[in-house]
């Protein structure tokens, strides 16, 4: 066949550059049909929260709202502080501080888990890493679990007084979300 | 079997002027009316008939629902109770469709026990079988976007929670499982948005199946069937037109299928439901227990082994990676079955040692479905991670070893030998209406 095309290169160029165009264009409209299924824009807004921790007393503990998600806010008691400032790390399956606050991986010492100065103040993204159960440990008769913190009734993993994961199917500590303290009493997250 | 030509004659001159432009008629009389059948089918082989019947049930109950539903997480839970209580017969629609589900999978267990225990899956049939795993997928995700609809707290917390296995993907490689979930999700949780899609998608499976169904029956009628000896048919005389013979069978077997179906829909409609189901999702409270459906509590139960050890091996970080991996190729290593099995006896009816192993497996599979619906804790774990073990051993230990070390029992020559003794050779009296001529 070849013998008969006067110049082959010139149509293999022409086959080549043809499927070329025909594969970035069927990208190019697939792009859109998956694409749509990603949170829009107004899912994105990073509505952020204003809340008042004034009324929040040593050892209780409240839940708020962030981008659809339950955001757990407890006031540590001092015992609760250091059990969680003792902890090895080379006790927690997961060592890193998983803190969007911080840059980069930080180890997952209490200190990295909460903000300088507000060491009482524990904010965690309320999903268990497992698979998305809202853990117990909220409210004062709740079981918290082996560690005193958190436990997710759904397959049983427990979490400690800084909301790292000690023991269960659960791969990660808690998310801390971003969040500043605008006022000594009222924090800002998002 | 394929080469099986289909004796359709039409009579009226409709049906000649049809039969020379598109043969339908003939292709179905050659399908489903004369085609061959082992004599010796049992009842074991009635399931195909009324999975196509569920299919179809579904279908058109869903179809019906669909024009009374609304996928919105305001008005989604009302809707379903404005099915139930104001749309003329909608609890009896409801009822068929939501208790339909659950027909469907018993018949298709017992399908794909029947072809594991009579060899169905070995050569020639390997097609055929792979092709009847896809359906089981298919018809689980679709089953699983379905149970969304109802928006209730089983609905939402269930979705949540097997939408996260793909979160799993994050211990491979940071982002990729939480990028895939928040695709999946249209946001940063389950919400409306999520209920809007899966409503789509739960709409369009259905169809895939479908299609994938006719793949599977065309598979079937190349290789033909398998039959209780796992024999290959070796003359006419070993078969009867599947009408009326194999039709008047599957129509007992659907009768009786229909009255316990029958009796769930009408007397106990929310007996394979739970009761959390109705109370309204709410993004803030996880039930204390959550539980799938019935027919996904043996995978669960799986998914649920691996906690932060298994069997006393640490697996740290990886326990959920593994556990979603274990739970997806507890379903996938059915395909593989084929190539695992080593026995070149079809049916276990020769096979004492792998008939022992296929009844242990089967008490496996009903365990881990006990297990499934029970706590995650304590003695529980551990047991479902024996019987874990157990299921995976079928396959990857009792197939490819059993082959090799089993003597299996004396085949017979033939089906005919089988059925009639060694000496007979003619046609069983109730045969007598199959055409000779074949």
């Amino acid at each position: 066949m070849t013998s008969h095309v006067e110049d082959a290169n010139r149509r293999d160029f022409l086959v080549v550059a043809g499927n070329a165009f025909a594969a970035v264009g069927a990208a190019s409209l697939i792009w859109p049909f998956v694409q749509q299924m990603n949170p829009d824009a107004s899912a994105k807004a990073l509505a952020s929260t204003e809340i008042d921790l004034a009324p929040v007393k040593e050892g209780q503990a409240i839940t708020v709202m962030w981008r659809g998600k339950p955001v757990f806010i407890r006031n540590r008691t001092k015992d609760e502080i250091d059990a969680a400032a003792k902890v090895e790390l080379s006790e927690l399956p997961d060592r890193e501080a998983r803190n969007d606050g911080l840059s980069g991986a930080e180890p997952a010492v209490d200190a990295n888990r909460v903000l300088k100065g507000h060491e009482n103040w524990l904010v965690l993204v309320g999903i268990c890493t497992h698979l998305g159960c809202i853990p117990k440990g909220q409210s004062m008769n709740d079981a918290r679990g082996d560690f005193g913190g958190w436990f997710c009734p759904c397959h049983g993993s427990h979490y400690d007084t800084a909301g790292r994961v000690r023991k269960g199917p659960a791969p990660r500590n808690l998310e801390v979300p971003p969040y500043a303290f605008i006022s000594d009493s009222k924090i800002k997250i998002g | 079997m394929s080469g099986h030509s289909s004796s359709y004659q039409p009579t009226s001159r409709w049906g000649k002027w049809w039969d020379e432009r598109l043969p339908v008629a003939r292709m179905m009389h050659g399908q489903f009316v004369d085609f061959p059948t082992p004599r010796n089918l049992n009842y074991m082989w009635t399931f195909g008939g009324i999975l196509m019947f569920c299919l179809v049930a579904q279908i058109v109950t869903g179809i019906v629902l669909a024009m009374h539903y609304q996928p919105s997480d305001t008005a989604a839970f009302n809707s379903i109770e404005h099915i139930r209580r104001d749309v003329n017969y909608g609890w009896m629609l409801r009822s068929f469709h939501a208790v339909g589900a659950s027909m469907f999978f018993i018949a298709v267990f017992l399908h794909i026990f029947r072809g594991l225990y009579y060899g169905s899956y070995k050569a020639p049939r390997e097609v055929l079988w792979i092709l009847g795993v896809i359906i089981l997928l298919v018809m689980m995700a679709t089953a699983f976007l379905g149970y969304t609809l109802p928006w209730g707290q089983m609905s939402f917390w269930g979705v949540t929670v097997i939408t996260n296995l793909f979160s799993a993907l994050d211990t491979i490689w940071d982002g990729l499982g939480t990028g895939i979930v928040e695709w999946l999700w249209g946001g940063y949780s389950v919400s409306g948005v999520t209920l809007n899609r899966f409503f789509s998608l739960h709409y369009l499976l259905p169809f895939v199946l479908t299609g994938v169904v006719i793949l599977h029956i065309w598979a079937l009628h190349v290789a033909g069937q398998n039959n209780p000896t796992g024999l290959d048919i070796k003359q006419p005389a070993e078969t009867v037109p599947m009408h009326p013979y194999a039709t008047s069978k599957d129509i007992v077997a659907m009768f009786a299928f229909l009255t316990l179906f029958a009796w769930f829909a009408f007397f106990l409609p929310d007996y394979l439901g739970h009761a959390d189901n109705y109370i309204e999702a709410n993004p803030l409270v996880t039930p204390p227990h959550i539980v799938p459906e019935w027919y996904f509590l043996p995978f669960y139960a799986i998914l649920r082994a691996f906690t932060g050890s298994f069997l006393g091996i640490p697996l740290g970080s990886y326990a959920k990676l593994f556990g979603v991996v274990a739970m997806f190729g507890s379903v996938i290593i059915l395909a593989f079955a084929p190539w695992l099995d080593s026995s070149r006896v079809r049916s276990a009816k020769y096979r004492p040692m792998y008939r022992m192993a296929f009844w242990a497996f089967a008490f496996t599979c009903v365990a881990l479905g006990y297990l499934g619906s029970k706590p995650a804790d304590g003695v529980y774990v551990l047991w479902a991670q024996i019987f874990t073990v157990l299921y995976f051993a079928f396959f990857l230990v009792a197939m490819p070893v059993l082959g090799l070390i089993e003597t299996p029992r004396k085949l017979p020559k033939s089906i005919n030998d089988a059925v009639l003794g060694s000496g007979g050779h003619g046609m069983p009296a109730g045969a007598t209406a199959a055409p000779e001529t074949r």
